[in-house]
């Protein structure tokens, strides 16, 4: 169990946490290479599908990944975000499928450092959860 | 060519940056496998003039239709190659970018193979992604050369005069009797010593006298529609109402200065506000030997937390103007923090100390009281409260926005902050705009401002406004959200969760969305449960085929 390596996608909002991403990687801090960013213009895009289609398809965890609270710069895709994260939780719970699995995450573009301790925190939960049952079924 | 997808794949060394822990070789090998890839390039650097060229030569050599470049951020890279692609003939949305230095070869330099892996993961997510993309609509609509102003003081006068002066008309609205705003009643403004009353009738009549710019006075704004460029605007003046079309708007509507009632026995006389004191000094009516003035009176405190910046000058102005009248007069300053920004303020700051005033430091668990001739204090220093002489007491309240901004944020359909204050689309990126496009702000309808302040910051709101108002028509790329009616099943979700409001329900009860309005954020396109809303930017298709991707 200890060797295995979750697979991880991230919907990363342009304006925020996509720029959080860069300015972690130009500040070369290092974070598991377990995360696959996703880019939308906002976290307002993503929608519920998206996130259980990436489960689907083979993802261990997914996050979206967003402006601070109240700072969004479409003023409100980042809270519509969390209620969507929090559909699929619900969602997960129901199947008996973890709901810490999916989570929904606020930075601002400065901070380089949050987006990488994320990723480090996310990728430490879900090795502790384990291979995701839905992508069992999937490769059964 | 036909509808064949035909992609090439450019993976860039960044010089070490990326191949000093990524192997190019294995990543343009295993590019080479994925489905509608036709031809792989490394470049040393894909952003210097040998990659582009290498880019264009293959688009043209190898017939391809979408281009996917393995290298740095598309926040910084993405508009150099998407104008590649369009020197080289194709579309420039037929283009995706993989980052493989921020988020890989920079943050897993000791990951090895794992950051290989995720290279190889990232790359055919791209390409399965580019299959998806779609060429964009521009849309075009004509722009009405003329600004909508609201607010006749300082800032809207200094940007409708800016706007005239580079050939625009303007339609100036004041809602008082007169122009002239908060400036008619003040004395001098520091550090310059110009007497406000000159300078605000300075600009009046410049106003008056520019025949681009109509006034409007006792005006009331009632109603706004449209988008950038395209206003339609109804207000009122006096009896008469007036519709007018304008392609942008300047919110200048300024604040004023919070009445103190029930502070610190304010009654207007002897208690009076640091406006009222203006009023004296430019009268020369002042003979008290002795004033004390209380900084900070309804500001900082919980419900009113902010800073209104200014009033720590206007005291240490008006100390200094109290000093020059009534030579030994004592003038003492309660402050809990100076506000002296500045090289000139500072300054000023110091002059005062020289000149005598004296500042003394309170804090809120221990406020000065105000008693019949007199004003204690609680003296840090000495430990104790002290008594200070006052024929005169002055205090300096916060500006606070108008009653009726709220109403004028609704018309407008522009937010306003927790105190009222109109908020800006971003306060360092975009400090002069709001949210929507073609509607700008200055001045104390922001934030308290300094006159100085309030100027700049017309300027450039007038400025922000003329680069719109000076073309004859707006462009906007389709990176918008439309509607395919024939599935709307009309339930307003869109409606509802737009923040700009920009879906409206026409006749037939379907939801329509006018691309110069919208602004691209594909909220409403998550939301609709009918699944009636494209947006071709970044459709449903791309994400899933991404998602569907993650995995080899």
């Amino acid at each position: 169990m200890n060797n295995f390596e979750p697979l991880i996608a991230v919907f990363s909002c342009h304006y925020c946490s996509y720029a959080a991403a860069d300015l972690a990687g130009t500040s070369r801090i290092q974070y598991p290479p377990n995360i696959r960013v996703i880019k939308v213009p906002c976290t307002g895009r993503v929608s519920v599908n998206h996130i259980l289609r990436a489960l689907e398809c083979g993802a261990d965890g997914v996050y979206v990944a967003g402006c601070l609270e109240g700072t969004c710069h479409f003023m409100s895709g980042n809270y519509k975000a969390k209620h969507r994260v929090q559909y699929v939780k619900d969602l997960l719970s129901e199947i008996n499928v973890e709901p810490e699995r999916v989570q929904v995450y606020f930075m601002s573009a400065a901070e380089g450092s949050k987006f990488a301790n994320i990723a480090r925190e996310m990728t430490e939960t879900i090795k502790e959860l384990g291979p995701s049952p839905l992508k069992q079924t999937q490769s059964e | 060519m036909g509808n064949e997808l035909r992609t090439g794949v450019f993976v860039c060394h960044c010089g070490i940056n990326i191949a000093g822990v990524l192997d190019i070789e294995d990543l343009c090998e295993y590019a080479g496998t994925l489905p509608t890839v036709v031809a792989v390039k490394p470049n040393l650097f894909t952003c210097a003039e040998t990659g582009i060229t290498e880019i264009k030569k293959a688009i043209r050599e190898h017939d391809l239709n979408r281009v996917v470049v393995a290298a740095c951020t598309p926040r910084t890279h993405e508009p150099i190659f998407r104008a590649s692609c369009q020197e080289a003939g194709i579309d420039p949305y037929f283009f995706e970018m993989v980052n493989i230095r921020e988020h890989c070869s920079w943050v897993h330099r000791q990951a090895g193979e794992a950051a290989q892996a995720k290279a190889r993961d990232l790359i055919r997510m791209a390409v399965a992604k580019a299959a998806f993309l779609e060429s964009l609509e521009t849309f075009r609509s004509n722009v009405e050369p003329r600004a909508l102003v609201l607010g006749a003081g300082i800032s809207g006068l200094t940007s409708a005069l800016a706007l005239a002066n580079e050939d625009l008309e303007v339609i100036l609205l004041e809602k008082e009797a007169e122009m002239g705003g908060l400036l008619r009643d003040l004395h001098k403004l520091a550090p310059s010593d110009v007497a406000a009353t000159e300078l605000i009738a300075e600009k009046i009549s410049a106003v008056k006298a520019e025949n681009r710019i109509q006034c409007f006075t006792s005006a009331t704004l009632e109603e706004v529609t449209g988008y950038i460029g395209n206003y339609s605007v109804r207000f009122s003046s006096g009896e008469e109402v007036h519709t007018q079309k304008v392609g942008a708007v300047i919110v200048a509507t300024g604040g004023a200065p919070l009445e103190p009632v029930g502070l610190y026995n304010y009654d207007g006389k002897r208690v009076i506000t640091q406006s009222e004191l203006e009023l004296r000094l430019r009268d020369g009516k002042i003979d008290a030997k002795s004033v004390v003035m209380i900084q900070c009176v309804g500001a900082r405190i919980p419900e009113r937390n902010y800073c209104s910046r200014i009033c720590c000058m206007v005291a240490i102005k008006n100390s200094l103007h109290i000093k020059e009248i009534v030579k030994d007069a004592k003038v003492f300053v309660l402050f809990r923090d100076i506000q002296a920004y500045g090289v000139e303020n500072e300054a000023l700051f110091l002059k005062a100390k020289e000149a005598g005033v004296r500042f003394i430091r309170y804090s809120l668990d221990n406020l000065p009281v105000v008693e019949d001739g007199k004003v204690k204090i609680y003296h840090h220093a000495m430990g104790k409260e002290v008594p200070l002489p006052a024929d005169l007491v002055v205090l300096s309240t916060p500006i606070v926005p108008h009653d009726d901004a709220q109403g004028v944020a609704q018309i407008l359909k522009v937010p306003v902050n927790e105190h009222n204050f109109f908020l800006e689309a971003h306060a360092k990126l975009s400090p002069l705009d709001f949210a929507t496009n073609g509607i700008y702000l200055c001045g104390n309808a922001h934030y308290p401002a300094s006159v100085r302040e309030a100027i700049g910051q017309a300027l450039g709101a007038a400025s922000r406004a003329s680069i719109v108002l000076s073309h004859d028509t707006i462009e906007r790329v389709g990176t918008v959200a439309t509607v395919d009616t024939r599935l709307c099943s009309s339930c307003f979700a869109c409606v509802k969760v737009c923040p700009y409001q920009v879906p409206q329900m026409n006749e037939e009860g379907k939801a329509e969305i006018e691309p110069m309005q919208c602004q691209g954020c594909g909220i409403c396109v998550a939301e609709c449960p009918a699944e009636a809303i494209q947006f071709r930017y970044v459709s449903d298709e791309q994400i899933l085929a991404a998602c569907e991707a993650l995995c080899a």
